[in-house]
């Protein structure tokens, strides 16, 4: 008998490069990553390294100036690259994967109850009835712990954190695999991020459900990572077991990366990165990180494959 | 003249030697009118705080949204009126400044915003940011203009000067905007900084960076600096003091090591907890947070603001009379009643 996919998700050489005035900005440039069931992946990198780009190409959600788009995206044992955009939108998108946007909860809909808006995938995706989709709004909102009597709401008549609360929910209403999360709570206080951290471990282990954490807050991504991604300049440079990311970074961006982050207790003082990452225009032939990093040598005028390391991997000559 | 000095038993920090700035029982309520004119009650938004700050201090507000942070660092910059009490600077009483008097304030204290980009006029260049408050405080001279544009720019570091001053805030990054925002702070060489959030909208990895510029500037002015922010891991590098605000009031005052390492107000300890440092064993467990979202401040609730979310509430007391500032350590306070 043929064992069920482990994995979730398997990205091969995913490629979303972007038509701009100045030029092709080439946002995603051949990732490759894969996730196990129930387990949380966090993407971490600098403003402009592509990792919302990345949230886009995954779930095929393009704009018009797309350049080039190619790679293949296994879902399970379905290839999803070569589906058609109807059929996409009919199976995949919102039935087996979803995403909870950058700032999702300012981009609910401000005219229509938040019970509805959470009730419409259902709709939509499934041919519910809007009442029957309403009781499954409900059962989400007791998920996520919004008021039950918040079903009938507007947007404007909850709290940050209630709202974000509120776009998680219409994330999961429809049971998916995978849930993509963009900076989740990046605009929320610090009581409130930890709660819906809280939510989310819950969801992984209850639910079942399998996430890929989008962020630039290293700290706050140990909370729910299983696997830890580093993207630089389009780039996939590392990946890592949160195990040994946190303790030991490989790639010299990891370290610095790392050694960046403000900590509430302990001796060393944070080391800030100097120089900006490089422009997505026009990247730099070779290593792209080369002209910041310490331990550059003649090999790094080359382009770095990706090294298997343990199960990890290193885009880095330095593992050769 | 410092006539109004508190008479409330303040068990906290002695009196300053001629503080830079002095709170007194500061109140800023703002009213709520019911269809532009019927009186709807009150949003408390700062409801009693006092505190001084030294000459060259740096002292961190922390607190969540809606704690009344913002109203309190907008008092003291005076776009605020209190509604009660006093903002003193340098003996003087803010409010009771006349126009000339208010002009030379506002020169002495810069502000620091959270959103670089959303500071900035986005059609002026950075030269012509720059001069904005030089033109405004009388410095006629083009040349001299120039000079100290440029001196400020050097100094936080963003050189050769020469190089930026054409430039619109579009053209800079993130970080290269609040340095900017922070020169322009700085331009008029005042005596306090208002940095409020200064780094939250940056990326994590630029944070450092900044915050290390703020402190260095600040040694060398001998500034006193009030640090806003709800991020208490950089507290420690870039604070002496700290305060906790919660639902318009300072609940806790420590020095931030003794703070970090022993908090006592069971909010204190909440916020703690809830910060993360970067460690793969966050993902194994659950934080012990109180649930629920700080209180409206139109109707705080009775008592102690906190203790409807307080898992140490003490049942007949907390909920009924607001606890007093207790000591903690020499020069630290706490308003909990459990160290009565």
């Amino acid at each position: 008998m043929m064992a069920k996919n482990k994995k979730v998700i398997q990205i091969e050489d995913l490629k979303l490069h972007f038509r701009t005035t100045k030029g092709i900005v080439q946002a995603v440039d051949k990732v490759n990553f894969d996730l196990e069931e129930n387990k949380a992946v966090v993407i971490v990198g600098e403003s402009g390294c592509g990792k919302s780009s990345l949230a886009k190409a995954i779930l095929r959600l393009l704009p018009r100036n797309v350049s080039e788009y190619s790679g293949k995206v296994f879902l399970r044992d379905t290839e999803t690259m070569a589906m058609d955009d109807e059929e996409y939108q009919k199976k995949i998108r919102w039935v087996k994967m979803s995403l909870v946007p950058q700032a999702a909860m300012n981009a609910l809909n401000p005219v229509i109850k938040v019970g509805e808006q959470v009730a419409e995938p259902m709709m939509v995706h499934y041919g519910f009835e809007k009442e029957k989709a309403l009781e499954q709004a409900l059962t989400m909102f007791q998920h996520v712990g919004v008021p039950t009597d918040f079903l009938h709401r507007y947007p404007f008549e909850l709290s940050g954190g209630m709202r974000q609360r509120v776009a998680l929910a219409m994330a999961l209403v429809t049971s998916p695999e995978l849930v993509i999360l963009d900076e989740p709570t990046s605009a929320l206080d610090v009581l409130t991020q930890a709660n819906i951290f809280n939510l989310l471990k819950r969801f992984k282990s209850e639910l079942s459900t399998s996430f890929i954490l989008i962020t630039h807050d290293i700290a706050t991504s140990s909370e729910i990572a299983d696997r830890v991604a580093v993207m630089y300049a389009g780039q996939m440079v590392e990946i890592n077991s949160a195990d040994r990311f946190f303790k030991n970074p490989r790639h010299p961006y990891s370290v610095k990366l790392m050694n960046s982050v403000p900590r509430l207790y302990g001796n060393e003082k944070p080391e800030f990165i100097t120089g900006q990452p490089p422009s997505l225009i026009n990247p730099p032939t070779g290593c792209r990180f080369a002209d910041r990093c310490p331990k550059r040598f003649d090999m790094c005028v080359n382009e770095p494959p990706l090294y298997l390391i343990d199960g990890d991997l290193v885009k880095c000559w330095l593992f050769a | 003249m410092n006539k109004n000095i508190s008479e409330k038993k303040n068990t906290s920090s002695e009196l300053q030697e001629n503080p830079l700035l002095s709170i007194r029982n500061l109140q800023v309520w703002f009213e709520l009118k019911k269809w532009g004119f019927r009186h709807a009650g009150y949003v408390r938004a700062v409801d009693g705080v006092n505190f001084d700050l030294k000459k060259d201090e740096t002292i961190a507000i922390v607190g969540e949204s809606g704690c009344g942070k913002t109203s309190l660092m907008k008092t003291i910059l005076h776009l605020n009126r209190p509604t009660d009490g006093q903002v003193v600077f340098e003996g003087n009483v803010i409010n009771a400044l006349k126009s000339d008097e208010l002009k030379k304030y506002r020169s002495n204290v810069g502000y620091v915003q959270q959103d670089p980009y959303g500071a900035m006029p986005p059609f002026m260049n950075i030269q012509t940011i720059l001069e904005e408050p030089l033109k405004i405080n009388g410095v006629k001279d083009p040349q001299e203009r120039l000079d100290r544009i440029s001196k400020v720019l050097e100094e936080v570091k963003m050189s050769p000067a020469s190089e930026f001053l054409p430039k619109f805030p579009h053209q800079l990054s993130g970080g290269q905007q609040q340095r900017v925002v922070i020169a322009r702070a700085m331009i008029m060489n005042p005596k306090l900084l208002v940095a409020d959030e200064p780094v939250s909208m940056l990326d994590a990895s630029v944070r450092v960076e900044i915050l290390k510029l703020l402190s260095s500037l600040q040694k060398e002015h001998n500034l006193g600096v009030i640090y806003i922010t709800h991020d208490l891991s950089t507290v420690r590098y870039f604070s002496e003091r700290i305060f906790v605000m919660y639902a318009g009031k300072i609940i806790e005052m420590r020095e931030v090591q003794k703070l970090i390492d022993d908090p006592r107000h069971p909010y204190t300890m909440a916020l703690l907890e809830g910060t993360s440092d970067p460690d793969a064993e966050n993902a194994t467990k659950q934080k012990e947070i109180p649930a629920g979202e700080p209180p409206s401040l139109v109707n705080p609730p009775s008592g102690c603001r906190f203790h409807p979310r307080c898992p140490k509430m003490i049942p007949g007391l907390c909920e009924i009379e607001y606890p007093p500032e207790f000591k903690a350590d020499k020069e630290g306070m706490v308003a909990c009643w459990l160290y009565k």
